[in-house]
């Protein structure tokens, strides 16, 4: 039988999809830590980036958060969390929770500080109080940047959570990591599927909300797009 | 080995020295096959990435499917696409060259695009009514001005390859990343350390090379801000 069909019949074996270490379990898992910790990353980069980028003040140290990021591999990064925090999914959340903060931070300062000064003077001119400003022009106006940096970290995230097997932890990186092990080359492959999937779907949906969090005022014409799917107006990704 | 055993009951420090003296050859070798196998991901990507910039940049009708390509290469994560390889090419070399080009091409593909988009009209123009042949002013014109942004990509996918290269430790390869992985399988933190530090400081160094050689080789664009 070819590799394709070992594969395929991996995927239709029903043990493989039940159980504790079965493909919905560790699916679930996958999801639950890669949304725990980027809910966690947001809660507390978006008030750190739309803060400077609102007054001002730090944005040097907004800018560089994700180059330094970047240039810190993720994989150190989980293996100093396991020297921390020991094995499991303690390790794997910190880690996960930390790589994810300076991309929102970025972007969410970049958005604020892209806000027209025109748009922000008109709104005191018409009286609005600067919390109106915050919240009815700056936010709004920023939303689909902020978005952008959600979405780089929730992909890095789910990329660097199928690492997180390596310390001891499910999420579908087991099958990828317990098939090189064992040489199963069928789950390996099978595990990588599941893996590439869940990421683009995660990339996919995203792109659609930040599409939709864009005001319908502030949205391109079809003609001034000139990037794809996953064009973010700035790369500040810190790939897995 | 040794040295877990010897301390397993001692508290283990976060640097022990003598490690690194007894170590300097295997450390120095694992710096230089992480420059190694960053720079073939590196040029190779950008010898797949001009011709597929330019035809973006040139046809409207390839630049959607190009663009999407790369970023779903871009988006899959490094380990599953290592896994993707291993059952056709093996644990190799190749696997972890393979899955290394394939991150850059998304980043180097739009920086060129960006760059050559950039490109004032007038100064194609310009260029035409000087009698400028369609390949002289690609070559002259368009491509030396779109330098920055292209070396702006370059500068990103690097740093982003060599944070990459670490996770090639899982497939035999690794460079710095075998000390982090050695560090992970013997509990010991002296490896991890150094294979950390090392790998933050070339990527801080070859930013700042390439950034250094950006402005010899631009000299027209030194007040020029590049992302």
């Amino acid at each position: 039988m070819n590799f394709i069909g070992q594969v395929a019949q991996w995927f239709l074996d029903p043990a493989h999809w039940t159980g504790d270490g079965g493909i919905l379990h560790r699916t679930f898992e996958h999801v639950l830590m890669s949304g725990a910790s980027v809910l966690t990353a947001a809660a507390i980069a978006l008030p750190v980036g739309i803060a400077i980028g609102h007054f001002g003040r730090g944005g040097i140290l907004a800018i560089n958060v994700s180059n330094i990021g970047r240039a810190v591999p993720s994989f150190a990064v989980l293996v100093i969390a396991v020297q921390l925090f020991g094995i499991g999914a303690l390790p794997a959340f910190i880690a996960l929770v930390v790589l994810a903060i300076p991309p929102m931070v970025t972007n969410s300062y970049i958005g604020m500080r892209e806000v027209d000064p025109d748009v922000r003077e008109a709104a005191r001119g018409m009286g609005m109080r600067e919390r109106a400003v915050l919240l009815g022009v700056e936010l709004p106006i920023a939303l689909p940047l902020i978005m952008a940096g959600v979405r780089t970290s929730a992909v890095n995230v789910v990329a660097t959570a199928t690492l997180a097997a390596l310390v001891a932890w499910g999420g579908l990186g087991r099958f990828i990591v317990d098939g090189l092990g064992l040489q199963d080359y069928p789950m390996l492959f099978a595990g990588a599927v599941m893996v590439a999937l869940l990421s683009l779907i995660v990339e996919f949906s995203l792109a659609g909300v930040q599409r939709l969090s864009t005001p319908a005022g502030l949205r391109p014409s079809k003609s001034r797009q000139k990037e794809g799917p996953s064009g973010t107006a700035l790369d500040t990704a810190v790939a897995a | 080995m040794l040295a877990t055993g010897v301390v397993g009951a001692v508290e283990d420090p976060w640097i022990r020295w003598s490690w690194i003296s007894g170590h300097a050859d295997a450390i120095l070798a694992a710096l230089l096959q992480h420059i190694q196998l960053t720079v073939i991901a590196v040029v190779i990507g950008l010898a797949i990435a001009v011709p597929l910039g330019l035809v973006a940049w040139r046809s409207r009708l390839f630049r959607g499917p190009i663009f999407s390509l790369t970023g779903i290469l871009y988006t899959i994560p490094s380990l599953a696409l290592f896994a993707f390889l291993i059952p056709f090419t093996g644990l190799t070399i190749l696997t972890a060259e393979i899955g290394l080009v394939g991150y850059t091409l998304l980043i180097l593909v739009r920086n060129i695009v960006v760059g050559l988009n950039a490109v004032p009209d007038e100064v194609r123009e310009a260029a035409r009514g000087m009698g400028f042949r369609p390949f002289a002013e690609l070559a002259r014109v368009d491509i030396p001005l779109a330098i920055p942004a292209i070396i702006a990509g370059v500068r990103i996918a690097t740093v982003t390859t060599i944070g990459l290269v670490t996770v090639t430790a899982l497939i035999g390869e690794g460079g710095l990343g075998s000390l982090i992985y050695d560090g992970l399988l013997r509990d010991f933190k002296t490896p991890l350390v150094v294979g950390t530090v090392l790998s933050v400081a070339l990527a801080v160094v070859a930013d700042l090379g390439l950034a250094g050689a950006e402005r010899v080789i631009t000299p027209w664009a030194r007040t020029r801000i590049t992302p």
